[in-house]
């Protein structure tokens, strides 16, 4: 039997303060930590997951995980299996975490189930042991540059029915003030499309100076990264960094959060940095120049993105662009801001729903669906690709059509300053 | 055993089909290509026998475009060489052409099998797997969903017939095998691997004359829609008076 070394975590900051943990460290091993560690040896030695053996069970992220309210895991449970010997390269456990980051919000000893989740995946994946589901997204991603599977040549095809002209770098052949990366499900999904049209309006009613990629544009890929495809990220990344490097711009604007996140911190490693904003971002510094004309008249509940949120620390841009919106009766939810709970959709999740339904007695979009329609919302404001269609399902199948729509915030905006006729173009 | 598989690109149809509606021909140079499913189904099953019986695999594939990619994939996916057929050749190059190409080369060298998807959807004049057996005049065994190496020079097919009957062959080799499915979902080959791969391992390019092609396409043009779907509309009783009246009229339904 192999001794327990001493391996947790000498001093965590957290929120700023110092916590020294070397006051009560461990070195003489108990009888009750002899384990075969030979396991949990197996999957901290894989770079990027080494902090898994930190964890000393305290079960703090059990009780924030948006996860374990549904089925049994958590990052504690995680360790804890590991360490007993089932190996996460084979357990079901390491595809049912979004990456969403509240357990890293709350962890004393800074497991990092954000550097963990991908690390692991990657092992599991050059093993071929990742669920069928996500191979597939992979292989659309690969193939079309985008996980849905759809025609390359049609990424632009959304533009024909925006109702204003949206420049094409390729067309334009002029700098840009602002250079829009629209991403997939924006581009192909038929709710995407509309918000995408949404927003077009609104760029163009507050005349920015803007243009997308079109046909250039391939997935940011931070999902496929997360869900343990860190080379297709990169071929995906050094095309988009290829593209965008063509053109003369001054910032980019992304729809969505996840691509944020990446032209934040993982495209500047591959060379690609431009200043970058979340469109919620964007519109917020322009709120003086909107013009409101209707008033919503509508009680409106804010879902904040992971990756927008905790990820990335944005709160208010979103509900400063909601709170603007004439007769808006704005509610916060109880998981709100950094408590925010998950759509389900972030680390692969979205494309995995077949999967992880044999593990969790109900999707994270249907609990989400339910706590707003605890608040009395009519609206679930969204601001996220990912959510309008997850949360749209989630509304049917909890058996609540009709009481709760689902707007992307570029559509509430569209239509109280006049340019939607109605709240959803469909 | 060695092993040959034959791999082809066929157009995408996630993509419309490039049709010049007045000359009637397929633009073959305006579509895109993917690997073909039932190649893909080949390789797998070459693969499998690879790990069970230590099998070296050689994928094959006839430069009619980009085939470089599919070749590497299968590399990184374990088989162990890849042959390029260069020559004259392009994305419009019949099925007996590439056949004809093929077999010229898989008569020179000793394979034990040869591999191949049993049907593709640009099957426009015949299979390429029999076509290449017939050239060769090897047997061919077609619709097979499993092969084992059955000791010393024999093969064990699975061959699979309409109405849910399945066949148990015994066969002497060299033969040519086309593969309905593999008996495992294909794999999947990282990115990174097959990048990395393309960077290291080299595919072997064998020059090749293109035969005249004996079958030509006269026109090529959209099938003619001889009636549509009825979209029923209403609320769900509506609907469903619809359907149980449809299932009437056929006499589909009858009441109790």
């Amino acid at each position: 039997m192999q001794k327990a070394k001493a391996i947790e975590l000498d001093i965590a900051v957290v929120d700023g303060v110092e916590l020294n943990g070397s006051w009560n460290r461990m070195f003489e091993p108990r009888v009750i930590s002899e384990y075969d560690l030979s396991v949990l040896d197996s999957i901290t030695q894989i770079p990027g997951a080494e902090s898994l053996g930190y964890c000393y069970q305290c079960g703090k992220c059990t009780g924030v995980c948006p996860v374990d309210t549904v089925g049994d895991y958590s990052p504690r449970k995680v360790f804890r299996r590991t360490q007993l010997g089932i190996s996460l390269i084979d357990s079901p456990d390491l595809w049912l975490c979004t990456t969403c980051r509240n357990c890293l919000r709350v962890c004393p000893k800074e497991v990092n189930m954000i550097n963990i989740m991908p690390a692991v995946r990657e092992q599991a994946v050059l093993e071929g042991k990742a669920p069928d589901e996500l191979l597939t997204a992979f292989e659309n991603t690969a193939r079309y540059g985008n996980p849905i599977g759809e025609s390359p040549r049609k990424r632009a095809d959304w533009t024909k029915n925006a109702g204003v002209a949206v420049p094409i770098m390729s067309q334009r052949k002029a700098p840009v003030d602002v250079l829009w990366f629209v991403e997939c499900y924006p581009s192909y999904h038929p709710r995407g499309k509309e918000a995408s049209s949404a927003l077009a309006r609104v760029f163009d009613a507050l005349s920015v100076d803007y243009g997308i990629l079109g046909t250039e544009e391939k997935c940011a890929g931070d999902s496929q990264r997360m869900a343990g495809e860190r080379g297709l990220f990169e071929m995906l990344a050094e095309h988009n960094i290829k593209m965008l490097s063509k053109y003369t711009f001054n910032q980019l604007v992304v729809t969505d959060p996840h691509a944020y996140n990446a032209f934040l911190h993982e495209y500047p490693k591959m060379g690609g940095e431009w200043p970058v904003q979340h469109y919620t971002q964007f519109l917020a510094e322009r709120l003086n120049q909107v013009h409101f004309v209707k008033a919503l008249n509508k009680r409106v509940t804010f879902h904040d993105p992971c990756y927008l949120g905790r990820h990335n620390g944005e709160y208010e841009a979103p509900r400063a662009l909601l709170a603007a919106l004439p007769g808006i009766d704005l509610v916060e939810m109880g998981h709100c801001r950094e408590t925010s709970y998950c759509c389900g959709g972030g680390g692969g999740g979205m494309w995995m729903d077949s999967f992880t339904r044999d593990y969790a007695s109900e999707r994270l979009s249907e609990r989400r669906v339910k706590e707003a329609i605890e608040y009395g919302a009519e609206i679930l404001a969204v601001s996220c690709p990912y959510e309008v269609p997850r949360f749209e399902d989630a509304v049917k199948s909890t058996g609540h059509d009709g009481e709760l729509q689902v707007m992307d915030i570029a559509e509430l905006m569209a239509y109280c300053m006049g340019l939607n006729e109605a709240l959803v173009l469909h | 055993m060695r092993l040959a598989v034959l791999l082809k690109t066929v157009p995408d149809l996630v993509e419309e089909l490039a049709l010049d509606e007045d000359a009637r021909t397929l633009l073959f140079d305006e579509m895109s290509y993917v690997p073909s499913e039932w190649d893909d189904q080949a390789l797998e099953e070459a693969l499998i026998i690879k790990e069970e019986s230590g099998a070296e695999v050689t994928v094959i594939a006839v430069d009619t475009g980009d085939v470089d990619t599919m070749l590497f994939t299968a590399l990184a996916k374990g088989a162990d060489y890849a042959v390029k057929i260069v020559g004259d050749f392009d994305a419009a190059m019949s099925n007996w052409q590439k056949a004809r190409v093929v077999a010229d080369y898989l008569g020179r060298g000793d394979f034990d099998a040869v591999l191949s998807g049993v049907q593709a959807i640009d099957d426009v004049d015949g299979q390429l797997p029999g076509l290449v057996a017939g050239f060769l005049g090897w047997p061919h065994a077609s619709v097979i969903t499993e092969v084992r190496v059955a000791g010393g020079s024999h093969l064990q097919l699975r061959q699979e017939y309409a109405g849910g009957l399945v066949a148990e062959l015994e066969t002497v080799t060299p033969i040519v095998v086309g593969v309905q499915a593999a008996r495992k979902p294909p794999r999947y080959a990282s990115v990174a691997k097959v990048r990395q791969v393309a960077k290291s391992a080299t595919i072997d390019e064998v020059e090749a004359d293109v035969a005249e092609a004996r079958l030509a396409g006269v026109e090529y043009v959209r099938p003619v829609a001889a009636g549509h779907a009825e979209m029923i509309e209403g609320d769900i009783d509506e609907v469903v008076d619809r359907i149980v009246a449809i299932l009437e009229e056929r006499n589909l339904l009858r009441r109790a």
